[in-house]
């Protein structure tokens, strides 16, 4: 019947009129009542919300106002996820006067796709955050595939949600937990997303038409809010923005990251009031992108693309060898089998190989794996006490105790082992390769892999070269390093390769301000107050005072300048077994001590501390131990966790402008150590 | 089609004691333990194998078709064909026997059989009437059937019965499994003492092999998530005397019985792995056998004397292949209980016996002690029940290649009333 009507009445002149625009970004699919938006960017495997993106969709609303579907579905035809956040290369230049305009038209679509007359879906599905969260909780419905992970980073870019996070969040779910969203930048992860009604519907793939449907007929549950009715006194917000700031100063003191303070202020003044919000978030957002803050962070995101981008490609490497279960062998090893790898890991004795295997538990529990996948990644990692994957890995990661001796034995020990192009890495972190090179059979499968401590948190692993080494097979490592979610930095074999030489001055400087009886907390302090992660007398503590000592040794050995002497008393400690946090006892006493707080701190030591290792990269660079200067900045901060605000040592000293003179000065009073670098002369 | 089979490969887990409480693996963790090693150490890849068997008696919810489970976790693939196999005590040669056939037969061409076992893991069971009430429970729809329901509640429904005790239990006879062994031990006329100096010697003989290395490469090391690693097996007690069994009291006959918990096998959480494969497979891959396997019996019997399991069902092999008692180099006969090993031994020496039962004109013989398990055995190690049979086997053909031995017979006394046998020659 309806067919026959389909033949003898014409096409409504209307729907005529409105033939779909065209679109490089978005595909358009029409089934019954419902029209789809598929968000599908051009070149590239993920979505990220750019202007383009913006003005096209603007264009398919006001298709979708002529055609009038029942329903519209928003979804992203990408596996990866809806969308990985706004487009930062887009904004990240501009001009406080170009991003309002910009982020003004971006709120003008997102507000008429929010105005339309019909049920608005949108499936969201992996990643779905910054920008890409914007745009769906634009949509009436939120229909999460399980998997999703919704949130807003943008606070790790020293910047708030901009296309309006900051007010759609809080109207949707309990304001405090949307808050704590975007003060933290912690995302919700499928059921959390649910739960806290992010999402109003959590399904796997095959049911997401049914759950569409449902949503359509106003089938889908969804609980009121209450708690943003009873935040809409100016009052209540203030009380509780009052204890988000005290919490907030404790993590990000505001004159470093200012981002959520201004968010905070922002919904403490105009919580209840839609308009004042939207109007409010554009201007602080246009405000945070001017600081230096902001770009120094958004250069940091900059810098881990391009660190990860430096590990395409194939590496061939499916099962991992470790030799030496002690802390490193089995933070590698643990981390390793989580990424999927079959890991081998090697020692003499049962006992550690017992203890990474505990410890390999418990990182899997700080990552939230749930039982299954930390049963299969401990399944994966095999303690191998007779060294059985020597001759089944692809790669043999040789992580035992600095001693030369030790390691040439074990080089000698694989000789002929060793599967067909395996290749042999070491984890030294004090040995020069170009030493260790003639005791490896095959000298161009062997480089250095240096991972820092701890693996499951520093993010950085150097790919150290040597005059022998084959380029193929340090991309093969560079690319190990990114398949297995760590960030690969090619490093040349300096003493120290890049992060150790410019951290080594920080260590050695502690120790010498120590001996000229400053206290270990006021040392702290200072390095704390410029924005270092941590302390360079508990750094010595963490990594262990032994290392220090043998740091210390290489570097007067193997470098080619002064350096600080190091105090006697340090190697008595040594000897007495006080090696650090590891032994309960360091330079602090973990039974008795209280860590440093931070607070006023001492300018003169902050630049004794800091400035030696903005030389140091100077020289780094000079030397060509990195590649480039982003390489290098990038290096140290993903690997120390080095001021990230601050852009790195090398943008700090080109921030600040005057560090030369100032190591000049101090050279004069403290000692030749201060002489800056030959390298300062082409530093601009 | 008959075709040569060979054992290649084996590998097992140090057999752990359980100690009141659940220990720290399932019986697929156990079996993971022992497999990765096992797996490494091979030239093939792990999806090289045509199909899985695994014995378990005390299988776990979590881990229905521990086969399946336990060929996944391996990495074998999903395209890996595996199953599980029970026949109680028997359950680890179970797996042996059905892939030697297959192999035997030309289906396959390479087989994975083990043994898994985790006592300690043995579950509480729910009384039925106690069952019957959660069912009545789940079903109560208004608040006052509900109500209702829980006036039903008695006391006993909280004390629940220990599945191992159940499982130990002769459903037909209602006798314990140590009481089968009181029953031959007063049959065969065993006193206490001599059970109990046989138990010695085999706590000796297990902590000589460990003190020497011999058990290296078959026993590989187990890992736990609480950071224990278990090298070896840890019931052996290298300091027990006579002097010191002879304290302990009867454990299922009080007070006259002569089976103790010092003389009967220890209550341990194991697993076991052997690599069959034909003579193709060897090829292909470049294997060294380390036996043969060329023949195998299972028998049945009153299921109150269960424990002259090994003398039916080893009896026939020595028959079949014309074999006399000085043919066979090596027996591993597993000790369930020292009564029941000795109560076997004497059987074939028994004139009246070996005519009346076996079919012999005279006794068969004694087995020297020299050849019957020569590292110890469930007594000083452990009986993981389903994995025992799979251990057995494993390491007589470990001991007949290290002593180059040709030719041997594993068996072993099956709950409810069988036996086991597998005579195995050298490669």
């Amino acid at each position: 019947m309806t067919d026959v009507l389909d033949t003898i009445i014409p096409d409504d002149p209307a729907e005529d009129a409105a033939t779909p625009p065209e679109a490089e970004n978005w595909r358009l699919e029409k089934a019954g009542d419902t029209l789809t938006l598929w968000l599908d960017l051009k070149d590239t495997g993920t979505n990220v919300i750019s202007e383009a993106v913006l003005r096209e969709l603007d264009a398919l609303v006001a298709h979708v106002e002529a055609v009038q579907p029942k329903t519209l579905v928003l979804r992203s035809a990408k596996p990866g996820g809806f969308a990985a956040g706004a487009d930062i290369d887009g904004f990240s230049g501009l001009e406080r006067e170009a991003a309002e305009e910009m982020l003004t038209e971006g709120h003008r679509v997102l507000d008429r796709l929010e105005a339309l007359p019909m049920t608005t879906v949108a499936v969201i599905h992996g990643a779905t955050l910054g920008g890409g969260f914007e745009l769906a909780l634009a949509c009436d419905y939120r229909i999460g595939i399980e998997g999703v992970k919704t949130g807003f980073p943008e606070v790790q870019l020293g910047l708030h949600p901009g296309l309006g996070g900051t007010f759609r969040l809080p109207a949707l779910i309990d304001p405090v937990e949307a808050m704590q969203m975007m003060l933290t930048g912690k995302s919700a992860h499928d059921r959390k997303a649910k739960k806290l009604g992010i999402v109003d519907d959590l399904v796997p793939d095959r049911h997401v038409d049914a759950a569409v449907e449902a949503a359509a007929r106003g089938k889908v549950d969804r609980d009121t809010n209450l708690r943003a009715g009873a935040m809409r006194t100016g009052v209540a917000r203030s009380i509780a923005a009052s204890r988000m700031r005290s919490e907030t100063e404790k993590q990000a003191p505001k004159a470093d990251y200012p981002a959520p303070h201004a968010l905070i202020d922002l919904w403490a003044d105009h919580g209840g009031d839609r308009n004042a919000m939207q109007k409010g978030e554009i201007a602080s957002f246009a405000r945070l992108l001017e600081t230096e803050t902001a770009r120094n962070l958004i250069r940091v995101f900059f810098l881990r693309r391009k660190l990860k981008e430096g590990g395409k490609g194939d590496d061939g490497i499916d099962h991992v060898h470790v030799i030496g279960a002690g802390a490193m062998g089995a933070e590698i090893a643990a981390w390793s089998a989580m990424q999927g790898k079959r890991v081998t890991l090697e020692d003499v004795a049962l006992e550690p190989l017992g203890a990474a295997v505990k410890r390999a538990s418990k990182i899997y529990q700080k990552k939230h794996l749930s039982g299954i996948d930390a049963r299969d990644a401990l399944d994966r990692m095999m303690p191998d006490p007779s060294g059985l994957g020597r001759s089944r890995a692809d790669l043999v990661i040789e992580a035992v105790p600095e001693k030369p001796e030790l390691k040439e034995k074990i080089y000698a020990g694989l000789k002929g082992k060793l599967k067909p192009g395996a290749i042999l890495a070491s984890n030294t972190s004090s040995l020069k390769l170009s030493d260790l090179v003639d005791g490896v059979s095959a000298p161009t499968r062997f480089a250095g892999l240096h991972f820092f401590n701890p693996v499951s948190q520093m993010p950085l692993v150097e790919v150290v070269s040597h005059d022998r080494a084959d380029k193929k097979v340090l991309d093969r490592l560079a690319a190990f390093v990114a398949g297995i979610d760590r960030l690969p930095a090619r490093v040349t074999d300096y003493p120290g390769f890049l992060v150790n030489r410019v951290l080594a001055p920080y260590l050695m400087e502690a120790m010498a301000l120590l001996d000229e009886g400053k206290s270990k907390e006021e040392i702290d302090r200072a390095a704390l107050a410029f924005g270092m992660p941590m302390g360079p007398v508990t750094l010595a503590d963490q990594v262990g005072l032994d290392i220090c000592l043998e740091v210390a040794k290489s570097m007067r050995r193997d470098l080619d300048r002064p350096v600080a002497d190091t105090p006697d008393w340090l190697a008595e400690k040594v000897d007495k077994g006080e090696t650090g946090k590891k032994a309960g006892k360091g330079l602090y006493d973990y039974d008795s001590d209280e860590p440093p707080e931070t607070g006023e701190a001492d300018t003169e030591i902050a630049d004794r501390l800091i400035l030696p290792m903005c030389d140091a990269a100077v020289e780094c660079l000079r030397n060509g131990v990195a590649p480039d200067a982003d390489t290098i900045d990038g290096a140290v901060i993903f690997g120390t966790g080095w001021a990230p605000f601050r852009g790195g040592p090398l943008t700090y000293a080109r921030t600040r402008g005057d560090v030369p003179k100032v190591l000049s000065s101090l050279a004069d009073t403290h000692g030749p150590r201060f002489q800056p670098d030959a390298g300062w002369s082409d530093f601009g | 089609m008959s075709r040569p089979v060979y054992i290649v490969d084996g590998a097992r887990t140090p057999f752990l004691r359980a100690r009141g409480k659940p220990g720290p693996f399932t019986p697929v963790d156990l079996a993971v333990q022992a497999g990765r090693p096992l797996l490494t150490r091979q030239p093939f890849e792990r999806s090289a194998f045509d199909l899985v068997i695994l014995g378990c008696v005390n299988v776990i919810s979590d881990e229905m078709n521990p086969a399946r489970v336990a060929a996944l976790r391996l990495g074998m693939g999903e395209e890996q064909v595996a199953f599980t196999v029970q026949i109680n005590c028997g359950s680890g040669m179970q797996s042996i026997d059905t892939a030697y056939r297959y192999i035997r037969e030309g289906s396959h061409e390479m087989i994975l059989a083990g043994g898994t076992e985790a006592l300690s893991h043995a579950p509480l069971v729910l009384r039925q009437s106690a069952t019957e009430w959660f069912g009545g429970m789940a079903q109560a729809k208004s608040p006052l059937d509900k109500a209702q329901k829980l006036t039903e509640i008695r006391p006993d429904f909280f004390s629940p019965v220990v599945g191992l005790e159940r499982g130990l239990t002769d459903p037909i006879t209602t006798l314990n499994m140590g009481q089968t062994a009181e029953v031959l031990a007063h049959r065969f006329g065993i006193d206490r003492a001599t059970a109990d100096a046989y138990a010695v010697e085999s706590h000796k003989r297990l902590a000589a092999a460990q003190e020497a290395g011999t058990l290296d490469g078959e026993v590989v090391p187990a890992f736990d998530r609480d950071g224990g690693a278990h090298g070896s097996d840890d019931g052996v007690r290298p300091d027990s005397s006579i002097e010191k069994l002879a304290k302990l009291s009867p454990a299922f006959e009080k007070p006259y019985g002569k089976v103790t918990p010092g003389n009967s096998s220890q209550i341990t959480d194991g697993a076991s792995w052997l690599i069959l494969a034909s003579e193709t497979a060897v090829e292909a891959h470049g294997l060294e056998p380390i036996a043969e396997i060329k023949d195998s019996e299972w028998a049945a019997l009153d299921p109150s004397i269960m424990g002259l399991g090994p003398v039916l069902s080893a009896t026939p092999l020595a028959q079949r292949h014309g074999l006399s008692v000085d043919d066979i180099d090596l027996w591993e006969l597993n000790e369930a209980f020292a009564a029941q090993v000795l109560s076997c031994l004497a059987a074939w020496q028994d004139d009246d016996f070996c005519r009346d039962v076996l079919g012999y004109d005279e006794a068969f013989g004694r087995i020297d002690r020299a050849r019957l398990n020569v590292d110890g055995g469930a007594i000083s190690l452990g009986h993981p029940v389903g994995t025992s049979g799979n251990r057995i086997v494993l390491h007589l053909a470990n001991a007949m290649k290290a002593g180059n031995h040709r030719r041997g017979i594993a068996t072993e006394c099956i709950g409810g009333g069988l036996g086991g046998a597998m005579l195995l020659e050298a490669a």
